[in-house]
C-alpha cells in the first residue's frame, strides 16, 4: 500500500511539472501582456511599456521563463521555510494572497452546493431506482435530464430574474394573490400524487392532501404576514422534530424498535427546552459556539440512546443523536428567521436582501446572526444555479448503481430469509449503492476549489474562477500559474484518494502494489 | 416532452411486474444480430426517437435558413444585414405557419435575430460534431492502445492523459482564439475552436476505452484470434474493437451534449466564438443586458441551446439503454398487451 501510494506521489509530481510547462506556454501564447498599454494614450506610453515587459520579463523566451517560476514554485514545497513565492500579478499583488482569498470564497459558495447535490442527488436517484419506470421515475428523470441541459449562464440570469429581482419586489409588498395559491396548491398536488405509490386512488388522495396542504399553508402564511417577520416558534418546531423523530426512526432502526423511537423523542423533548434555555446565550453567538453546541447535541443523543439499553444500542444512539442534531438545525434556523426582519431594514441593504452579485453586502457589521442571513441570501442563487446543474450526475448514477445491486443474489437472499424490505434496501442495497459514488464524490471534491468559472462570472463572485478568468484577460501568467497549481494538486490528491476509498469499501477491487 | 406520462403506465396488477424480472417477448425463432438487437431496443425507445427527429428537424432548419457554405439559404436575411427597426424589433411570429418579416424580433441594432440565431445554432452543431468525432477517435486510438499493448505504451500514454486532463479546457480555447486572430481568418475559427477543444476532450473517453479493451484482451476468442496469427491491428479493430463500440458511442454522445454546453459557455465568457461571427453563447451574453426591455433577445438563443443539448441526452440515454444487455427495457405498451391474453 505504501510503495503503491509513495509510486502514484511521485507519478502525479512528474505529471504536474509536465502539465505546468504547458500551461505556461499556452498562457503566453493566449495573447498580448501589452495589449492595454499598446491602445492607451497615456504620454509616458514607451515608459510603461517598458516597465511591465521588464516586470514580466518578456525579452526572454516563455519556455526559459517558465523555469524562473518554477524556481520560485519549488519553494512552496519546503516545510516552514516561508518563502513560497508564486509570483506576483501585473497590479503587484502577491499571488499567495490572492489564491488564499479567492479559495475561502470558493469554497464557501461550492461547498454547500455539493453537499446538497449530493445528498439531494443519492436520494432522488435511489428513490427512482426503487420506483423503476412509475411517473416519478420518468418525472425526475425528465427534470434531472432538462437542468443537466440548461446552459448555467441563462439559467443564472433567469435566477437573477425572478429569484432576485421579483422576489426581492414581492418582499417589499408580500400579498400573494389567490391566482398564485390556486398554481402552487395544483403544483403541490402533482408532486405529491408522483410520489404516492402507483394506484389511481392512492394518488388522487395523495393531490388533494398536497393542494389542501399546499394552499392551507400559503394561506396561513399570507395571513400572518410571515414574509416580512418568519419564524417557526416552539409549536413548529415541536411538531417538525416530532415527524424528524420518526423519520429517522423509520429509516434506520424501523418503527418496531420502540427504544430508537423513543430515545428519538426524548431528543426532540430536550430540543424543546432547549429552545428556551439556549436562546439567551444564542444572542452572543460565534460560529465555535454553534460547532460546541453541536457536538454537545450530539454526545447528549448518544447518552440517551446509551441510556434505553436494549439489544442494539446503536440504533438508538444513532438515531437520537441525528434527531437531536436535525432539531438543533431547526432551533438555529428559527434564530435566523427572527433576524430577518432587522437584516431587511438594515441601512445597507434597504429592503431588497436577495443579492444578485458578490460575495457580501459592503460594509456591513452585524452580530453573528446578521452577517450568516448576508451570507445566505448573497450564497441562495449561486448556489441553487449550481445544484441544479449538478444534481443530474448523482441523481443518474446513484439511480443506475441501485438499480444494478437490486438485481444481486444477495438481495433476493435477504428478502427469502424474511427481512423487512427496509432492511433490504436500507442495509444491504444502500450501502453497497454508494460504493461507486464515493469515486464521483471524491472527483468532484477535487474539483471543488478550481472553481465554478461561469457561475463565478455571472454573480461577480470573487473566487479562483474569477481570478483565473481575469487573469486570462489580461494574459498575466502568475496567477494563473497559482491557480492551476492549487487546482491540479487537488485533481491529482483526489484522484489518488479515490482509488484508495474505492479498494477500502470493495475488497474484491486491490490496488497494485 | 418525450416523457411517458403515468397514463402509459399499466395499472393494478402490472405495475408488479418490474422491468428486469420480466422476461422479454421474443417471439421469433430466428436469431438477431446484436446490431439488429440494438437498433430494435433504440426503436422502442420513445424518448429516445421523438429527440431524434427533434434534432433532426434543428439541424435541417438551421443549415437550410441562412444557408451553409456559401450556399444561400431560403430566409431573406443573413446574421450580418442592420435593417430598420421594426416595431421596436419585436418577434413578429405569431403562429406556426405565420412567421411575420422577423419572427424572431431584432437585436438593437436590427439585425435579424432568426437568422442571428440560426447561425449560433448552425455553428454550435458544428462544432459538437467536429468535437465528438475528434475526440472519438483520438480517444479511442489512446485507450485502444494503451489497453491493448499495456507495459510501456499504457505508462507513456495513461501519463500523457493525465498531464491533458488537469490543464483547464478554458485555457485551451483561449489560447486557441488568440492564435486564430493572429494567424488566421475569421472564417476558420469555428472549425478551429471544434477542432483544439476536440483535442483536449478526448481523456475521459481514453480511460473508459482503456477499462473497456482491459477485460475484453483476455477473452478466450482473443487468444483463439492470436493463435490464429492474426495481427495485432485486426485483433484491435476486428475482434475487440466491435466489442466496445457501445461504451465508444455512447460515451461520445454524453461528450457532444456537454460540448455544446462548453462552447457556449466559453463563447459566453468571451473566450469561444468570436464578435464578427456568432453563437449562441455569444448573443446572449451580448444581450443579457436587455432582459427587462427586450425578452426574447434572450429566451430564443437559450431555447435551442437547451432543446439541442436535451436532445442528444435523450438520444445518448436510448442508446445506452440499447447497448446495455444488462437492461431489459420494460415496455409499458407490450406488457399491457402481455396482460391482455393473461387476464
Amino acid at each position: 500500500m505504501v510503495t503503491y501510494i509513495v509510486r502514484r506521489l511521485v507519478t502525479a509530481v512528474l505529471i504536474l511539472l509536465g502539465a505546468s510547462f504547458v500551461v505556461y506556454q499556452l498562457t503566453a501564447l493566449s495573447g498580448d501582456p501589452l495589449e492595454d498599454l499598446r491602445a492607451s494614450n497615456a504620454p509616458n506610453r514607451e515608459q510603461l511599456i517598458q516597465a511591465r515587459t521588464e516586470l514580466l520579463d518578456l525579452n526572454t523566451p516563455a519556455p526559459l521563463r517558465y523555469f524562473g517560476w518554477l524556481s520560485g514554485a519549488v519553494k512552496c514545497l519546503v516545510p516552514f521555510a516561508a518563502t513560497c513565492d508564486l509570483g506576483a500579478s501585473i497590479q503587484g499583488e502577491s499571488v499567495t494572497t490572492s489564491l488564499a482569498r479567492a479559495m475561502g470564497n470558493t469554497i464557501t459558495l461550492v461547498s454547500t452546493a455539493t453537499v446538497l447535490a449530493i445528498i439531494i442527488g443519492i436520494s432522488l436517484g435511489i428513490i427512482t431506482a426503487l420506483r423503476q419506470y412509475s411517473g416519478l421515475d420518468y418525472g425526475v428523470t425528465f427534470m434531472s435530464f432538462l437542468f443537466f441541459s440548461l446552459p448555467i449562464f441563462w439559467l443564472a440570469v433567469l435566477l437573477k430574474e425572478f429569484g432576485a429581482i421579483g422576489f426581492n419586489n414581492f418582499l417589499a409588498d408580500p400579498d400573494i394573490p389567490v391566482s398564485t395559491i390556486v398554481v402552487v396548491a395544483i403544483a403541490s398536488g402533482l408532486i405529491w400524487a408522483l410520489f404516492a405509490s402507483r394506484s389511481w386512488k392512492r394518488k388522487g388522495i395523495a393531490f388533494l392532501l398536497g393542494a389542501v396542504v399546499a394552499a392551507g399553508l400559503l394561506f396561513v402564511l399570507d395571513l400572518v404576514d410571515w414574509f416580512s417577520t418568519p419564524g417557526l416558534g416552539p409549536i413548529v418546531i415541536l411538531v417538525t422534530g416530532v415527524g424528524i423523530a420518526f423519520g429517522i426512526v423509520l429509516l434506520t432502526a424501523g418503527l418496531r424498535n420502540r427504544k430508537a423511537l423513543v430515545s428519538s423523542l426524548i431528543m426532540v423533548a430536550v430540543g424543546l427546552v432547549a429552545y428556551y434555555v439556549v436562546n439567551p446565550i444564542l444572542n452572543a453567538a460565534t460560529i465555535w459556539m454553534i460547532i460546541i453546541l453541536a457536538v454537545i447535541t450530539v454526545l447528549v443523543g448518544m447518552g440517551v440512546g446509551f441510556a434505553m439499553g436494549g439489544y442494539d444500542r446503536g440504533q438508538s444512539m444513532r438515531a437520537a443523536a441525528l434527531t437531536g442534531l436535525l432539531m438543533g438545525l431547526l432551533i438555529v434556523v428559527d434564530r435566523f428567521m427572527v433576524t430577518w426582519p432587522s437584516y431587511v431594514s438594515n441601512s445597507r441593504v434597504r429592503g431588497r436582501p436577495i443579492a444578485t452579485v458578490g460575495a457580501e453586502t459592503p460594509g456591513l457589521d452585524g452580530t453573528f446572526w446578521i452577517n450568516g442571513l448576508d451570507t445566505f441570501t448573497h450564497l441562495l442563487l449561486p448556489t441553487l444555479a449550481l445544484l441544479l446543474a449538478s444534481l443530474a450526475s448523482y441523481s443518474r448514477y446513484s439511480r443506475a448503481s441501485m438499480l444494478e445491486i437490486m438485481n444481486m443474489d444477495y438481495i433476493r437472499t435477504g428478502r427469502a430469509k424474511g427481512l423487512s424490505e427496509r432492511t433490504v434496501v436500507m442495509r444491504h442495497a444502500f450501502r453497497n449503492a454508494l460504493i461507486p459514488l464515493a469515486t464521483l464524490v471524491a472527483f468532484d471534491i477535487g474539483a471543488l476549489i478550481g472553481g465554478a468559472i461561469i457561475t463565478e462570472q455571472v454573480f461577480a463572485f470573487a473566487g479562483m474562477g474569477q481570478l483565473f478568468v481575469q487573469a486570462l484577460q489580461r494574459t498575466d501568467p502568475d496567477p494563473i500559474m497559482g491557480f492551476f497549481l492549487v487546482a491540479g494538486i487537488l485533481a491529482l490528491v483526489f484522484n489518488l484518494v479515490a482509488d484508495i476509498v474505492y479498494s477500502f469499501l470493495d475488497p474484491r477491487v486491490r490496488v497494485k502494489a | 416532452m418525450s416523457i411517458q406520462t403515468p397514463s402509459d403506465l399499466p395499472s393494478g396488477e402490472a405495475a408488479t411486474v418490474t422491468g428486469p424480472t420480466h422476461p422479454a417477448p421474443e417471439p421469433e425463432a430466428k436469431g438477431l444480430s446484436q446490431g439488429q438487437i440494438v437498433r430494435r431496443k433504440f426503436f422502442d425507445n420513445t424518448a429516445a426517437i421523438i429527440s431524434l427527429v427533434a434534432f433532426a428537424v434543428i439541424f435541417l432548419l438551421a443549415f437550410t435558413s441562412v444557408g451553409f457554405a456559401g450556399i444561400p439559404g431560403w430566409w431573406k436575411y443573413n446574421h450580418t444585414e442592420f435593417l430598420p427597426l421594426l416595431n421596436g424589433g419585436a418577434p413578429t411570429v405569431t403562429g406556426p405557419f405565420s412567421w411575420g418579416d422577423h419572427p424572431f424580433g431584432q437585436d438593437s441594432i436590427g439585425r435579424d435575430y432568426f437568422a442571428m440565431t440560426m447561425r449560433g445554432t448552425q455553428n454550435s452543431i458544428i462544432i459538437m460534431f467536429i468535437i465528438g468525432a475528434l475526440a472519438g477517435l483520438v480517444g479511442v486510438i489512446v485507450g485502444a492502445c494503451s489497453g491493448y499493448f499495456r507495459g510501456w505504451t499504457e505508462a507513456v500514454l495513461m501519463r500523457f492523459t493525465d498531464v491533458i486532463i488537469i490543464i483547464p479546457v478554458v485555457l485551451a480555447a483561449a489560447t486557441l482564439g488568440q492564435a486564430v486572430n493572429r494567424y488566421v481568418g475569421s472564417g476558420a475559427q469555428i472549425w478551429l475552436l471544434g477542432l483544439f477543444l476536440g483535442l483536449v476532450l478526448w481523456t475521459g473517453l481514453a480511460r473508459l476505452v482503456r477499462g473497456e479493451f482491459l477485460t475484453l484482451r483476455e477473452r478466450e476468442f482473443v487468444d483463439a484470434a492470436k493463435i490464429a496469427g492474426a495481427s495485432n491491428t485486426r485483433i484491435i479493430f476486428k475482434h475487440i474493437l466491435p466489442n466496445a463500440v457501445g461504451v465508444i458511442i455512447v460515451n461520445t454522445t454524453l461528450l457532444m451534449s456537454s460540448a455544446i454546453l462548453l462552447e457556449t459557455a466559453l463563447s459566453y465568457i468571451g473566450f469561444g466564438v468570436k464578435a464578427p461571427d456568432v453563437s449562441l453563447g455569444l448573443i446572449i451574453s451580448q444581450n443579457q443586458e436587455a432582459f427587462q426591455t427586450r425578452p426574447w433577445l434572450f429566451w430564443f438563443p437559450g431555447l435551442f441551446i437547451v432543446l439541442i443539448c436535451l436532445c442528444i441526452n435523450f438520444i445518448g440515454d436510448g442508446l445506452r439503454d440499447a447497448f446495455d444487455p444488462r437492461q431489459k427495457k420494460f415496455n409499458a405498451g407490450r406488457a399491457k398487451d402481455a396482460e391482455k391474453p393473461a387476464a
